[in-house]
Formats: structure tokens, sequence, C-alpha cells
């Protein structure tokens, strides 16, 4: 690796041949505006933002494109730059619906501050905005408007690159250039997974998600109505974001205590429902290793994959069609929650179910969709009646005038309020399988899983694939069948790396029992309803905090949760039983490829 | 649907199955259809394993692949300054009112779709017009509707 | 500045004592070396219009480890006013072939294409059969060099050299980021050549005459004679071959009509040189540079218009990706047809100039960047009749 120097501002650089001016300028805490970059992707160099000068070339350069070279002697703030910037941002706010003040990124707009920062004359140009452009509402998940959008392509490369589903592309060019779907379709007929990650790269309001704040505003406000919310692990390590702390500060005793004081009848836990889960989860592998391996039944599907994103439920509906037998057959957390808040809850707080209104506070945009599928009905009603994302939450708080920071600790209700660490983990990559992994091997061995301290580290982290192996020794009399046997387990995150894993899946090739996917790079912590920005160290930051939560709580394993051990007990008898099957597991649908 | 199937087919057969190849396939596509359909841009994307988004997204930048219905005959006036100069208007209202239809649209018998073009590359000889892969210089109103009639002399005969 | 009287010159389409392929068989009796030399020795700029040095290009192409490389011809020909290239495929297509094989020789390269704009699909067939001739011959000749061709889909964009790989690549005509330039990582991310029909001929043509008739025409920034694409207000609208560096007066001589009163030197993206300037204008690379088009208005034509054909023809064909020419070329449509209306102050020409710095400056290609060369020559020399 050779390494170049350069003069940005009048001030040495030094640094690896191949980054960019960009890149150099951070190093010396020179601050480049940019708009069209974005860390999570590659090069586009579109918007022009970012023009510095670079002595000897007659034309500005992109400094987000353009290699930093040795001896190169770089301007970022001369008149000619400044110039030219504050004319690029004038002309995005001449194509732009400037009445930022309905709109929902409003103070959260990368356009808004570059356009407060130039100080932009919002008539040195006329409007090129074109006229009647109507918002997309068609999807539960994701708001389209282009009249918002700038041309970043973030979106497109970020489906694209990221998520490698490419719902979005750029059709038309020149003034009518602009960011679609197939035959610019609604959002709802696309082959979209709704994962929102376009939502979280976008730098303006163009692409939002859905909002059903109002909705729950309302429900709160009818006295009939019982509002029981469930709030998912990674919003608690998140939503400080939004109200003035940190990256990576875990507020969850505040979260709680603001839900309460929005008028919510009952705060409970996904990651109650997420324990759950994985003993439904961790039996249905078990019984299909039984099927596979001592019963030799070939219809047995393995890999068995988990099924807890529905970003990523949906994305092998359209890819993978042939493949959905792989998939457990576990609803999601919120999805359990649902259908036990209208039957189990209902029943032991003596509510008549129609008047509970089930929310669940997600990271996700996709749970919006999941929420509204017609199937998810199983209580005899709608089992969520709406999915917020974290953002979402941040703005009711607001909306409330609570001061979060002055708010006291709360503990959750009970009851589905009491959780473990295995269930916060489930908001990082890696963390539905660690989980997992802690109560299964304890269930064939009765012994702890062995890793210090129950922290399965070959599972965690960023990286793309992650693969680990337990050799099954000593095993208890019921499970005698998978002694010796080493359980292989793949970790993916991100669409782009689980169709990696499907292909091998697919090609039958796949060496691995179980594999957890998370549609979202770094799992739910990184989701498309988390807080904007989002970036690899904030998502490194986020996914810390989830593993602090862990640690830090007294039971961190899943079939140890008292509520867990309850509620099979009092209403669902065993893992897999028939309450079980007609609550909490679900079937899926083959759905379009292209 | 089985044709577009068997046509797209043909053409991956053809070209091949790479991405490199997807100019030429959607053009044989124009050729065969006049425009890309909906199911054509999905038998292309799976053909290439593409989504159909970047098929479309892809064609929808290129003013030779439609990706909405025109007609069996395609008239491009050139609109360039040089044949605006040399009377290209009066050869517009020509057809104008020969086919009933305006700039940009698709006569109702699916046979002519009349548009625009930037420079054909006839500057001296405008003004210029291209039917399909033809060009015609030089053209008067008159030369412009004995053109359109010769290609579809039974129809137009009652005008 | 070398200025030059009008000589027509006959190279391009002089077919006497020119078999191509005899072209071929002495290029491939000089060494590789031997050719860039020569090449690079007669000043040869590119005749696309932006006029890099044919011979560096393939100097630089040569230099490249690649087991990959490919030879281009560009022949997306689409500036307004241009159609050269069309001519000269039509007349001696051969010429164009030899002269890539010489480069393809010349820089190592074993494969080539030819990126035919639609609009001239029908020289297909004449330029097909002719092809595949030309590519067993070459091979009777011992080299490992096939051509192809490839039908462009309309874009005029995808006669910016990058923006024409994506395309051949399967996707939008969208220029890309430069660094790196073509020679280095160009169609298929390997070292391309990429030159323009007339250049390819030129090159030929020095293989064939030698450099010195070559360099003696012109001057010293812009060697040799060039291809004329005449029309507008003219008797004498076609294709001239003529020394570079004449005077626009002499041009004006020789193809106007007695009534000239600009000549657009370049197209949509060149300029325009008012009658006052005819005098000390000349046409070349030092003075005015062209691709060719050589637009004549006589008095009677109204400049506005002249512009604002431009202004939409950039509006429309701008790719979209980047903010200045998307949005600036809206914008400088939308602001003159306002001052024309009387709905913008005339010093909102001053607005809109500075914009077109703004696009010259921060637009990511060429085209972006040379809107600012019209919209300025003509805006600056025929103010009064943008406003009223």
């Amino acid at each position: 690796m050779s390494i170049i120097n350069l003069t940005i501002d009048n001030k040495k650089v030094s640094i690896e041949k191949g980054q960019t001016i960009l890149d150099a300028a951070k190093k010396v805490n020179v601050r480049i505006p940019t708009l069209c970059h974005h860390e999570d992707l590659c090069v586009a160099g579109n918007c022009r933002v970012c023009v510095v000068e670079v002595e000897g070339s007659k034309t500005l350069s992109a400094s987000c494109a353009v290699p930093a070279e040795d001896g190169m002697v770089v301007k970022t703030n001369t008149p000619k730059v400044r110039n030219a910037r504050k004319d690029i941002v004038a002309l995005l706010v001449s194509e732009h619906n400037t009445q930022c003040t309905t709109c929902y990124r409003s103070m959260n707009c990368e356009l808004q501050a570059l356009s407060a920062e130039y100080n932009i004359d919002n008539n040195r140009y006329l409007s090129v905005l074109k006229p009647n452009i109507e918002i997309d509402r068609s999807s539960w998940s994701i708001e389209k408007d282009d009249s918002k959008c700038v041309r970043c392509q973030r979106c497109v490369r970020t489906c694209a690159e990221l998520q490698h589903v490419n719902a979005l592309t750029v059709s038309g060019k020149g003034k009518d250039m602009k960011i679609s779907t197939f035959m610019d379709l609604p959002l709802n007929e696309a082959i979209c997974t709704n994962c929102g990650q376009c939502v979280i790269h976008c730098p303006t309001g163009a692409l939002t998600e859905r909002r059903y704040f109002d909705r729950v505003w309302e429900a709160i406000g009818n006295e009939k109505k019982h509002v029981v919310i469930n709030t998912a692990p990674s919003v608690r390590v998140a939503i400080g974001e939004m109200l003035g702390y940190p990256v990576g500060s875990r507020v969850t005793g505040k979260m709680v205590t603001s839900l309460k004081r929005l008028g919510v009848d009952s705060v409970l836990d996904t990651d109650f429902s997420a324990d759950l889960t994985i003993v439904e989860e961790g039996y249905e592998l078990l019984q299909r290793l039984r099927k596979a391996l001592v019963e030799n039944d070939t219809s047995i599907k393995l890999p068995m994959i988990t099924s807890c994103s529905p970003g990523w439920v949906k994305f092998i509906e359209h890819i993978f069609p042939e493949h959905l037998g792989h998939l457990s057959t576990c609803k999601s957390p919120q999805q359990m929650f649902g259908a036990l808040s209208k039957t189990y809850y209902a029943e032991k707080k003596g509510i008549d179910p129609k008047d509970i209104v089930s929310i669940s506070i997600m990271p996700c945009a996709a749970k919006k969709f999941e929420a509204n599928r017609p199937e998810m009905n199983d209580s005899g009603y709608r089992d969520i009646d709406a999915g917020l994302t974290t953002r979402e939450l941040g703005h009711m708080i607001n909306q409330a005038g609570l001061n979060f920071a002055e708010l006291e600790d709360s503990e959750f209700d009970s009851i589905m309020g009491e959780s473990t660490g295995a269930g916060a983990i489930f908001g990082a990559t890696g963390g539905v399988m660690e989980a997992a992994l802690r109560t299964a091997y304890e269930l064939v061995t009765g012994r702890d899983v062995p890793f210090d301290n129950l922290n399965i580290l070959p599972v965690r982290g960023m990286e793309g694939i992650k693969e680990a192996a337990i050799k099954l020794e000593n095993c208890l009399p019921d499970w005698s069948f998978l002694e010796g046997v080493e359980l292989k387990v793949a970790v993916a995150h991100g669409l782009i790396n689980a169709r990696k894993i499907m292909d091998q899946v697919a090609a039958g090739k796949s060496p691995y029992h179980f594999i957890e996917v998370m549609a979202c790079p770094g799992g739910c912590i990184g989701g498309g309803g988390q807080p904007i920005p989002t970036n690899d160290e904030i998502r490194k930051k986020r996914a810390e905090a989830i593993y602090e939560e862990d640690m830090n709580m007294p039971v961190r394993k899943s079939h140890k949760n008292p509520e867990i051990i309850k509620i099979y007990k009092e209403f669902l008898k065993e893992p897999l039983g028939e309450v079980s099957h007609r609550l909490l597991h679900t079937s899926y649908k083959k759905r379009n490829h292209y | 649907m089985i044709q577009t199937k068997n046509l797209v087919k043909e053409l991956v057969d053809k070209h091949g199955c790479s991405r490199n190849n997807l100019l030429p396939i959607l053009q044989g596509v124009v050729a065969d259809e006049n425009y890309l359909t909906e199911k054509a841009m999905v038998e292309v994307a799976k053909a290439l394993d593409l989504s159909s988004a970047e098929v479309y997204g892809t064609a929808s930048f290129y003013s030779y692949l439609f990706t909405k219905p025109v007609g069996k005959n395609v008239i491009r006036v050139c609109k360039t300054i040089s044949c605006k100069m040399s009377g290209k208007q009066k050869i517009v209202q020509a057809i104008e009112k020969l086919l009933k239809i305006k700039m940009g649209e698709t006569t109702r018998d699916k046979q002519f779709t009349l548009i625009e073009s930037n420079c054909l590359g006839w500057c001296h000889k405008g003004p210029v017009m291209l039917v399909n892969d033809d060009v015609y210089s030089e053209i008067t109103p008159e030369k412009a509707i004995d053109i359109i009639r010769d290609l579809d002399p039974k129809h137009l005969t009652d005008f | 500045m070398g200025y030059k009287g009008l000589k027509k010159v006959d190279i391009i389409f002089d077919c006497a004592n020119c078999e191509p392929l005899e072209v071929l068989k002495k290029a491939l009796a000089m060494t590789p070396d031997q050719i860039i030399e020569q090449i690079i020795s007669s000043g040869l700029r590119g005749r696309g219009g932006a006029g890099f040095p044919t011979g560096l290009k393939w100097k630089l192409a040569k230099a490249e480890k690649s087991d990959v490389k490919y030879v281009i011809c560009n022949a997306d020909e689409g500036e307004p006013g241009t159609f050269k290239d069309r001519e000269i495929l039509d007349v001696v297509p051969s010429k164009v072939l030899v002269g890539m094989a010489i480069c393809a020789y010349a820089i190592g390269a074993k494969e080539g294409f030819v990126y035919l704009r639609n609009e001239y699909n029908f020289l297909l067939k004449d330029l097909n059969p002719l092809i595949e001739k030309f590519n067993k011959n070459i091979q009777n000749l011992g080299l490992d060099f096939t051509i192809k061709m490839f039908s462009g889909s309309g874009a005029y964009i995808c006669g910016e050299e990058s923006a024409l790989f994506e395309s051949m690549e399967g996707k939008r005509g969208e220029p890309r980021n430069k660094p790196p330039y073509p020679t280095k990582i160009g169609y298929n991310g390997k070292p391309t050549v990429i030159n323009n029909v007339e250049t390819l001929v030129y090159c030929t043509m020095i293989i064939r005459i030698g450099v010195e008739p070559f360099k003696k025409l012109g001057t010293s920034d812009s060697r040799g004679s060039k291809v004329f694409s005449i029309s507008g207000d003219t008797t004498k609208a076609g294709i001239y071959e003529l020394e570079l560096g004449i005077g626009v007066d002499e041009f004006v001589k020789e193809f106007g009509n007695g009534d000239t009163k600009a000549v657009q030197i370049g197209g949509a993206s060149g300029f325009c040189v008012p009658r006052k300037d005819f005098k000390n204008k000349i046409i070349g690379f030092e003075g005015v540079p062209t691709g060719g088009s050589m637009m004549i208005f006589n008095s009677s034509r109204s400049m506005y218009n002249v512009l604002k054909d431009y202004l939409e023809f950039f509006a429309e064909e701008s790719c979209g990706q980047c903010t200045p020419c998307r949005v600036g070329t809206q914008q400088l449509l939308k602001g003159i047809e306002a001052i024309k209306r009387g709905e913008k102050p005339s010093s909102y020409l001053n607005q809109l100039l500075k914009l077109t710095e703004t696009m010259k400056v921060a637009s990511k290609c060429g085209l972006g960047q040379s809107v600012q060369n019209s919209f300025s020559s003509i805006v600056n020399n025929f103010r009064e009749e943008m406003i009223y």
C-alpha cells in the first residue's frame, strides 16, 4: 500500500493511494459538504455539491469521486468553489418542493441543511419543479414523493448494492430523469421487500415510511380502547438519537416511561416474544433435525432459516419462491406478540380483545407490511393494528411535549413485559442465532453453550456472512441422535448477502443446519425504521449497546424467562403444540420474481 | 404472450445472456413488436437475471427503445434549427393533417406514430424525416404525404 | 496564430492510389511504436470535437498491461449540424476499418467495435457485409483482430466516450467519473482507445501518405485538415474537407450567401461567431474548435430561436445525473423564455451567464461543461435579440 502526500487548504495530508480527496480532507478535519455521497454506498459524483479546486485543473473536481494524487494541491473554500456550490444547491432547491414546513423530514434533511448553510435565495432561479406530482402511498411501508427527490440516486444504489433487489431504478433522461420502479408502477406492485433501506439513505423527504402515529393517538384518546405497545430490542438503543442523546445510548427505562406518559395502557416488550420465538424456533430446528437425521424424511428442508425479518421474508418470497420450505414457520416476534395480545393477554387481563389496540414500535419499515399481511389475524382480529418506526416514536414523544432527558426510568408492564438478554440481542445481526444456540445447546446437552459468558463471538460483528460450528457431545437421552453432530450455522445480514446464502441453498450446496438472515445491514439496529443517519459507525455503536443490554440482564437465555415458562404452563402448553401452531406459526406465499 | 417469450428467447440465443447484450436484445424486441411491452421487459429481465426495473430504467434512457405503445411505423421529423429553417413545421402540419394526429400521438389504427427528433444528421438536406430506418431528405409537404401514403395505401386512400 | 486562406483538401475521401488493405500491410510492416511515433509526430488531434492528441492516446493505451484491450470507433455522431461521419462511413468505410486495425495492432487490441448511432442504421446493410469481409481479410494478413458493429439506441450523450462504454455494457448512457480515463479503464473495465470516425481515417491516411503531407497543412496547434459539415443559410451546404486554421471571414466568403450574420461553429456545444468577429477568429483548436458542424445564419434569423433550440436540445439530451447539467439546462431554457416574455428583467441574463460558468466548472462531463460556449457567445453578441 503506497502512501501519497497532498495539500488541502494549506494543510499537509498523507493518505493511502486510492482514497478520494474527500477522504483526505476528513483526515485533516476539513469538512466538505456532500449530498449524493454516503459511506455505505459506492461513489456517484452526481450532485456536485462537494466540488473543490485542484491546482492545475480548469474545472472543479468532485472530491467524493476524484482520487487523491501525490503532490495535489487542493483548495476547498475559494470563491470559485463557494460560488459553484451555492449555485448547485440553488439549482437543487429550484427543482425541489420547498414546502419544508409540512415535510416529515424537516430539520433532518440534508438539502435543507445545505440550503441554510449556503443561505440560498429561493428566488435566484425559477422553479422547475414538475407540476402535479402525486405521492405514492400505495405501499403499507414506504411513501415516495418525487417532488422532494434530489436525484442523488442514493436509494437506487442502496437497493442495488446493499440489498441487490433493484426495485428502484433511474428512468428517463435529462429533464425527465427520475427515480422510478419498473414501469413506474406503484410501490406496492413493485418487487420491493419494504426493507426501508432506501428511506434511511434518502437525504430528503422523498422516501419516508408511511406514518401511522395518528392512528395511535386516536386509539390512545379513545377511552374504550386498551392500547398495548411492544417495543423491539433495537429501538431502545437508537431512540435516544432522536432525542438529543449520543449514538449508542441505552435509554430503555426512559423510553418505557415516555410511552406510559403518552397514555399507552400497557407498555410491553417485544423481547418477550423474541424469547418465545427462540423457544418455538429452537424446537422447530430440533424437530427438523430429528425428522431429517432419524426418520430420513426427505420432505424436511435443511438448513432451516429464520423468519423474523419481514424484509427478508418478502425477499425470499419474490426471489427464491421455490425454497420457502427452508423458512422457519415461526412468526416474527412482532406477530407472535400481536396474536398473543388479543388472546392470552386479553384473557388474563379480562379485556374484550376487540377493544385492544395492539401497536408495535419497530426499527423497521417492513414490519408495517407484515402487520398488514392478510393472514396475520389468527387471534380473530388484526393481530397488530399498527407498526411504527423508531422515528415515529421519536416524533410522538416530541409531539407530546415530553422532556425525554428528564424522565425517570421505569419497568415494562406485565404480562408479556419480561425478557432476557437473549431477546435483547435479537436487535443485532447474529443475535437470533446466538440466542437460539444458547437455548438449543442447553436443551440438547443440559449444559451452557460452550462460550465465555455465553457470548458467542463468532456470530457477532459486521461481516456480511458469518459462520460457526458447535459440536454436540454428551447429549441428553432425548436428543441422543444428535450425539457427535457438528451443528453448522451461518448468519447473513443485508439482502445482498442473503442472496449469496440462498444461491448456495438453491444449488443444494449449503453446508449449514441453521441460518439467520436479517434484511438490513447490521440487523435491526440498522433497520429501515431507525433514526437517520445510519451508517457503519452508528450501526456498530448501536450493536455495542445491544450487547450491553444483554450483559445487564439477570436472565440471558430465552427458555429461562419466567414469563415464557409461565405462558407455556398456562396457555401454550408445549412448544410447537396446537395453540402455538394456531397462533405463533404461519406460512408463506410465492410471489413474482421479476 | 407465448410469441413474446419466444422472441426474447431467440434474441437471447442470438446475442447472449450477459448484460452487455441488453441493448441489442431490446432493439430486437422493438424491431418486432414496435415497443417494449411489460411482458417483454419481464422476459428480458428473466433471461439476463436483472430486475425488471433495471431493464425498464435502461430502456427508458434511449429514444429508440419505446416503453410505451407506438404505431407500426414511427415517423421522426428532425426538429433541429437547420431543419426548422428549411421548413420543418410545414412538413409536420401536413403529416398531422394527413394522419389526423398531433405531434407525439399515434393513429387509432396503430399504424403511425409521429414524433420529433433531435438532429438526424442531414442538415444540408433539410427538412428531413426518418420513417422507421429509412431517411427522406429535402422533403416537401407533398413528398412527405406520398411517402406515408405509400406505406399504408389501403388505409390512407380515403384522405 | 497561423491564419490561413481557405484551402480545400482531398485526403479523407481520396481513393486514388489508396487500397486500404495495402495501407494496413504497410502498417503491419512497421512496429507498433513506429506507428504511434508517426501519429504523434503528425500532430493529429481527435476530430470528434475534444481534440485530444491521437498518438498520445494510443501510446497511453499501449503502455497498459492487459490481455484484453479494445478499439472503438465512435460513430455516434449527434452534434446538431454534424453529418460528416455518416458521409465518411457511407463513402470510405474501409478506411475507417483500416484505421481501427492499425490502432489495434499498435496498442495490442484483439477486438474492436463501431458504435453507430441508431439514426444511421440504414448504413448497416452495406457495413455489415463489409466488416465481415474485412475481418477475414485482416485475419489473412495475420492480424488477430475482429471488428463488430454496435448499434446505438438513441441518446446524444452516448457520444461521450464513457457514456458510450456504459451503453455498450447494457446500461444507461451516463458518463463516468474521470479519472480513470478510457486508456486505463474503458469498455468492460479494460484499456480502450476510442476514436472518432474521421480521426481513424486520418490515421489510415497518415500511414498512407506519410506524416509530412499531413503536417504541412494547418497550424502548429491544429495540424492537418478537417471535414466540415456545412448547413444553414448557404447555397453550398454539404461536406467539405478544408485545411485547419482558416479565418472565419474566408469561410464566410466561400460559403455564405452575402448576408451572413453569424456562424455557429461546433454545433450546439460550440461557439457562435458574429459578423464583427469574422476577421479575427480562425477555425482550429487555438481559435474556434469544431467537430465539424458549421451552421450559417443570415440577418433574418432570430438568434433567440437558435439559442432556444440548442437549450431545448440540451435539456432533453443531458443524461440527467448531475445537478449543474440537469437543472442548469432547464433553468437556462426557462430563463430566456421568461426574459423574452418580460417575466424576468433583462438583467436576469447576467444571472444565467453566471450559471453557465458553474455548469462549465462543475458538470460531470463535456455536455454540461460546454453549454456555456453557445450560451454566452450568443447572449453576449445578440443580447437585444434575447430581450426584445
